[in-house]
């Protein structure tokens, strides 16, 4: 994939948020705010069973009893949540029955991001569910993956569809109660992707999300449920986008997965929410939630993430590995430019015998901003020859950002092995100035750099996003040297 | 095609090079010799175009333009390139993948096409040939791990790749074996041509018994005190430096 680089190169001078721009569509909003009647709107909107409306007031209840974490090493002002719209759909002329028919102004806003919705032109072998604002207006390939017993809809269709297995899952690995974003989102949760592998199934293709924020004063509060039955594979991409605005928006999400025995799930995101102007005012505060179990044996469960957006970053993709011999890995790469403050990492929590688990954090600090890895590692009792190792490296590009590294190690089985090792460098002057002796630019011999030290990471990434992956790193790095 | 004048530059309030003079026609090939901190090193980081210093007077011009208004990467686009002296390590930029950027960053420089991979490759494998280098060598990260011999070798490599008119060697031949000093050497003298020049800063006479040198300049305290033909070289190996230490400091009295 690094053959790209040339392209890569080229791409980097075109500078600014791309995907800064409105839709301009009519709107179906919930009025501002939040209460329990906004909880029962929205569960009304969806036409939801009684229970998940319980479900959803339940956690509304204890969120209101509940105090915003203020731990993470991050700094905004108070968030007002009752300045909040927690539901705005965009009008469509006609309930959609095929994909043919999805308002034109919205598929044009996909397209615009690089996302078609029509499948004959859709990149092969990849199907998609697109989210915006507060809800799904597509997903393709459904009836091609429904041939092998593959389930590929948005949360909503799911309820209403598959109330069954929502009923056993939802919830099952991230508890309502589990945080404050989680309560929060449990209750006002819009829409979301859900797909369900069967026993036995490959997945043919690449699963993806695409969310969109457009709508003003709104925030994104979705939920993802990926189950992955005894010795199924899937590969699930995440990327998501806002409009540039001044104000800063909130995205509250969370992910479960779920792995039965021998199951492996893939699931990577590209994250690139606006990250605020250069003097940082406005972007997305993406405080998200994720996390996986392996409930089976010899189940995997891998995260790999590219955060270069979001004004604030705060999530930790994490791993409980329950099954004997289970797998967990963490891929990270967060570039933090101009005012952006990045507090990420992830948790491996080892329950069963033999389980291990793989850390690769790779931060990258420009500007004036913070990016800090906070990451835990725990081996419970019986967890008898666990192992993990951890690699936590920090790049900086100037002198007026912050790396910091906040790794927890609790072990409680004297079999379990745990290795942490950690650096801090900089971009060398030396560097730059042999990439420019070889006529290569500061610019883009910033790119290659960035690239050469976040390359363990892309490689994860399925090879349709890194190239894609790539480009956004150089660019969210932009004007940061020189 | 490099005629610098009287250049003077250094770092905040010293000055390393105090008035340097020299020609250098296409075609030939000129060797700087001269004892540690004598500023050979400066010389060649202030023409590739190092900001660390200061120029504060003369003047160079390459191939008809102003040098010191370029750019460094204007400066290697153009033609100049520099072998390091410490070559510096890019973790996961892959050799092969680097000398690609960089190879098509001067095409386009020259308004050419970049080279396809299939294009590079043969390239490559023809440039390899010239150092004997290894392709296991160029798919790992760029000068990551490689011995001291291996990125010089590399450096020659990504010279023969890249062609440029003025080539400067930065001691290139220290810490090479005695083969490998041949292989280089050899490579180098491959490349020579009417149209091309090199500065070859060396402390062994015996990198010059390999590439011929048609001028031998002695560099001392920022300045070219001696200039002859290979035969100084000799004369030095034999003498070392004191005995250009003894006539300037004799001239010097003759002046008071
Ligand atoms: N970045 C720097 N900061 C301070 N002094 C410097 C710097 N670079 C060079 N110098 C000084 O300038 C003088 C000339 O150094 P230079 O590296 O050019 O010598 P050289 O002739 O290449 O020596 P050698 O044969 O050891 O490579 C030395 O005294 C050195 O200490
Ligand atoms: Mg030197």
């Amino acid at each position: 994939m690094y053959e790209e680089n040339d392209d890569i190169l080229q791409q980097v001078t075109t500078s600014e948020y791309k995907y800064g721009f409105v839709t301009q569509i009519e709107s179906d909003d919930a009025p501002k705010g939040l209460s329990e009647d906004i909880v029962r709107f929205i569960s009304g909107k969806k036409n939801e069973p009684e229970w998940l409306l319980e479900w959803r007031l339940k956690a509304y209840r204890h969120w209101l009893t509940m105090e915003e974490p203020t731990w993470p090493n991050v700094d905004y002002p108070p968030i007002n949540y009752q300045d909040i719209i927690y539901y705005s759909a965009p009008k469509q002329k006609l309930a959609p029955n095929s994909l043919d028919e999805i308002d034109p102004e919205l598929r044009r806003t996909f397209e615009k991001l690089g996302i078609s919705l029509q499948e004959q032109k859709r990149l092969t072998g990849v199907a998609v569910d697109a989210v915006i604002d507060s809800v799904s207006v597509a997903t393709t390939f459904k009836d091609e993956l429904a041939k092998q017993g593959i389930i590929f809809c948005s949360m909503s269709e799911a309820v209403q569809e598959h109330p069954e297995l929502i009923r056993k899952y939802i919830g099952s690995v991230v508890p309502t109660t589990d945080n404050y974003f989680t309560a929060l989102n449990s209750a006002v949760f819009s829409d979301g992707s859900f797909c369900y592998i069967p026993a036995g199934v490959r997945c043919p293709m690449e699963l993806s999300t695409y969310f969109r924020i457009n709508a003003a004063n709104t925030g994104q509060f979705e939920r993802t449920l990926i189950v992955a039955e005894a010795g199924s594979y899937v590969s699930y991409l995440e990327g998501c986008t806002a409009p540039m605005r001044d104000e800063n928006q909130l995205h509250a999400a969370v992910v479960e997965i779920f792995a039965g025995e021998k199951a492996e799930v893939k699931y990577s995101t590209v994250q690139n929410w606006y990250p605020g102007d250069k003097e940082g005012k406005g972007g997305i505060y993406n405080f998200v939630t994720k996390r996986g179990l392996c409930q089976g044996d010899h189940s995997k469960i891998s995260w790999t993430q590219v955060e270069t957006g979001s004004s604030i970053t705060w999530k930790y993709p994490s791993v409980i590995l329950k099954g004997d011999h289970s797998i967990g890995e963490f891929y990270s790469v967060a570039v933090t430019n101009n005012f952006q403050q990045a507090d990420t990492g992830t948790k491996m929590i080892h329950l069963g015998s033999h389980t291990r688990s793989r850390i690769v954090s790779k931060g990258i600090s420009a500007g004036r901003s913070n990016n800090s890895y906070r990451g835990l590692v725990q081996v419970a009792r019986k967890a008898d020859h666990a192992r993990n190792f951890s690699q936590c490296d920090s790049l900086l590009l100037g002198d007026k950002c912050g790396a910091h590294t906040f790794p927890y190690i609790e072990v409680k089985n004297p079999t379990g092995i745990v290795e942490h090792e950690a650096t801090t460098s900089k971009i060398g002057e030396d560097q730059i100035f042999y990439c420019n002796q070889r006529g290569v630019d500061t610019e883009s011999a910033v790119a290659l750099i960035i690239n050469g030290f976040a390359k363990e990471v892309m490689n994860q990434l399925p090879m349709e996003f890194a190239v894609e992956a790539q480009k956004l790193l150089a660019i969210s790095l932009e004007g940061s040297v020189g | 095609m490099l005629n610098i004048q009287d250049l003077r530059a250094g770092i905040e309030e010293m000055e390393i090079l105090r008035g340097i003079i020299l020609q250098i026609r296409p075609g030939e090939v000129h060797a700087i010799m001269g004892p540690n901190g004598s500023g050979k090193s400066t010389l060649a980081s202030v023409l590739a175009g190092r900001s660390d210093f200061e120029v504060t007077g003369g003047s160079v011009e390459f191939m008809g333009k102003n040098l010191l208004e370029m750019s460094p990467e204007d400066r290697a686009r153009e033609g100049l390139f520099l072998a390091f002296q410490y070559p510096v390590e890019i973790p996961g930029v892959s050799t092969t993948n680097f000398i690609k950027t960089a190879v098509n960053e001067v095409r386009k420089h020259r308004g050419e096409e970049p080279l396809d991979a299939v294009a590079f490759l043969k390239l490559m494998k023809e440039r390899m040939k010239l150092v004997q280098i290894d392709q296991s060598l160029l798919s790992r990260s760029l000068n990551e791990g490689f011995s001291g011999g291996e990125k010089k070798r590399n450096e020659i490599f990504q010279m023969a790749m890249l062609e440029p008119k003025l080539a400067i060697l930065d001691e290139t031949d220290s810490g090479l074996d005695i083969d490998a000093l041949r292989i280089v050497a050899n490579g180098v003298n491959q490349c020579r041509g009417k149209d091309n020049a090199f500065l070859i800063v060396t402390h062994y006479q015996r990198l010059l018994e390999y590439i011929e040198p048609d001028y031998v300049h002695i560099l001392y305290k920022g300045r070219i005190v001696r200039s002859g033909t290979k035969e100084l070289a000799l004369e030095l190996e034999e003498k070392g430096y004191d005995f250009i230490k003894t006539e300037l400091e004799t001239a010097d009295q003759a002046q008071q």
